[in-house]
């Protein structure tokens, strides 16, 4: 029995009177990679930052078990080119030995720009040395905001299996976002779909069979569209037909 | 050599010493409109330290840090955004510095040396308090380097990984008040941020570190107020300008080096 990483419970969060987050309860195990994904303004941002401890909840509580320790690769990251720092001096910034830097540069491909300013690297290669510096730690739990944004579908691909065998040799827990359900199903173990709360979770199977999951999404999964089959009320709830709070099939909150 | 001239000599060392990686951190962080503003503060400072009968050299470091934490309250608050903040805390200081100085009737005020510097009228005690300053300066820099390089990379990468940000970042704006306390009597509020910035813009051009960038950014800060006396002694031109002019001139000439990356 794996014991989880960081337990959530019930957890909100508005900013000012305008809700983003409801009654959010989770769990985040080792070794498993956990996807969640939602259309824009589902929280999915703010949901990652109150994980990483950025961001207060109103309410509900987020439990971190006491051998957590977080990877975060951030959606984007602009360093001033007045800066001068190599991509190893970069890694450096989270762990100082010089080694564990050069093998984790190695480990996702891009050991060869080691000495490289960090604000020549393209868009793909940025990516990499972001990855690095997420596991440069030896972290047990990886959070990884739109890790592939950027980056061209061959190098998508490449960069999901990656993640997938790292957090696999690092024996790891990961949390990714993404837009993109189609490249991401194929390297994920549990599939969260948000939209201000919990629509629907499980394995990518049952959730793309999910009702709630098709009202979202669609039956296609290699566009990505949001159709809404709700209104929201004035305060951003969910409301059916007759204007009541309503829940997908694989909603567990009452 | 005449006294006053050595103790300026020693007075502009000890200040371009400290500005040198500090402006480092204003040209990395973008924070010369900020710098700027609590150099204007420090005009306030003064008049604020005369009206009050405290001594100056406190309300000059107090008021900007006073600003400084305001700017961190009303930016959080998020009502305009910080450059427009930055544009009207920035003049108002000045210009409530200028009024309140005008205001007073029994002090006689240099306004020019307020804004300008004056260089060649420090006295050992300046001396000793530029350089006890200095030093508590390259000590908390020595003791925070890590982590305010870190904050100056990604802040929320550093916080995830164990960094204090905000006490960090209190801390660089402590630095920056103490430097502005003692950077004004050199150059005065007016020309405090070119200080700053000149010498790390022209490092910039032949570091491949930040550690590298600091160090030279000192060593040139040093050079352009030892070029900026001469010129001041031997065609008697005011000192600060004259100091900004030489830096302004080694950036000029630096432009010419093929920038190392």
């Amino acid at each position: 029995m794996t014991k989880a990483l960081i337990r959530l419970e019930h957890i909100g969060k508005s900013f000012g009177s305008r809700p983003v987050l409801e009654n959010i309860s989770m769990q985040l195990m080792r070794g498993e990679i956990t996807t969640l994904i939602g259309p824009n303004g589902a929280g999915k941002s703010t949901l990652v930052r109150i994980i990483l401890g950025l961001l207060k909840p109103d309410r509900g509580s987020v439990q971190p078990s006491a051998e957590l320790k977080i990877g975060y690769m951030p959606q984007k990251i602009n360093i001033d080119p007045t800066l001068p720092i190599s991509t190893c001096r970069f890694l450096q910034l989270a762990n100082t030995s010089h080694s564990a830097c050069h093998a984790a540069l190695e480990k996702v491909g891009i050991g060869h720009l080691a000495t490289a300013p960090v604000q020549t690297l393209s868009g793909g290669e940025m990516q990499r040395a972001l990855l690095a510096r997420a596991i440069v730690r030896n972290p047990n739990f990886l959070v990884l905001d739109e890790p592939v944004q950027g980056v061209d579908v061959t190098g998508q691909n490449a960069l999901y299996s990656m993640i997938a065998e790292l957090s696999k040799s690092l024996n790891c827990g990961v949390l990714m976002v993404s837009h993109d359900l189609h490249l991401v199903m194929s390297a994920t173990d549990h599939v969260i779909c948000l939209n201000q709360h919990i629509c629907c979770q499980g394995n990518p199977e049952q959730v793309t069979q999910d009702q709630a999951y098709i009202d979202i999404f669609g039956q296609t999964t290699a566009v990505y569209a949001h159709q809404h089959d709700h209104q929201h009320s004035i305060h951003g709830e969910v409301l059916d037909q007759q204007g009541n709070h309503q829940h997908g099939e694989g909603c567990r909150h009452d | 050599m005449t006294d006053f001239l050595l103790y300026a000599l020693l007075a502009g060392l000890g200040v371009a010493m400290v500005a040198g990686p500090l402006g480092c951190f204003v040209v990395w962080r973008r924070m010369a409109y900020f710098g700027d503003t609590l150099a204007h503060s420090a005009l306030l400072g003064v008049s604020i330290g005369v009206l009050l009968g405290i001594n100056i050299s406190i309300t000059v470091a107090a008021i900007p840090l006073l600003i400084a934490l305001g700017l961190v309250y009303l930016e959080q608050r998020g009502i305009l955004s910080l450059d427009t903040l930055l544009g009207i805390l920035s003049h108002s200081a000045l210009a409530t510095g200028l009024v309140l100085i005008s205001l007073l009737p029994d002090v006689r005020v240099d306004l020019m040396s307020l804004l300008f510097g004056d260089l060649l009228s420090v006295t050992i005690n300046d001396l000793w308090l530029i350089y006890g300053v200095a030093s508590t300066v390259v000590l908390l820099l020595l003791w925070l380097w890590k982590p305010l390089i870190n904050i100056t990379v990604h802040e929320e990468l550093a916080s995830v990984e164990g960094v204090n940000v905000s006490a960090v970042r209190t801390a660089l704006m402590l630095i920056t008040a103490l430097v502005i306390a003692i950077a004004m009597k050199i150059v005065g509020v007016l020309l405090i941020t070119a200080l700053l910035i000149i010498p790390a813009a022209t490092a910039r051009r032949i570091s491949s570190t930040p550690e590298q960038m600091a160090v030279i950014a000192s060593l040139i800060a040093m050079l352009t107020v030892v070029m900026g006396l001469a010129m001041s002694w031997y065609s008697d031109t005011p000192a600060g300008p004259s100091i900004v002019v030489c830096g302004a001139l080694l950036f000029t000439l630096s432009l010419a080096v093929r920038q190392r990356s």
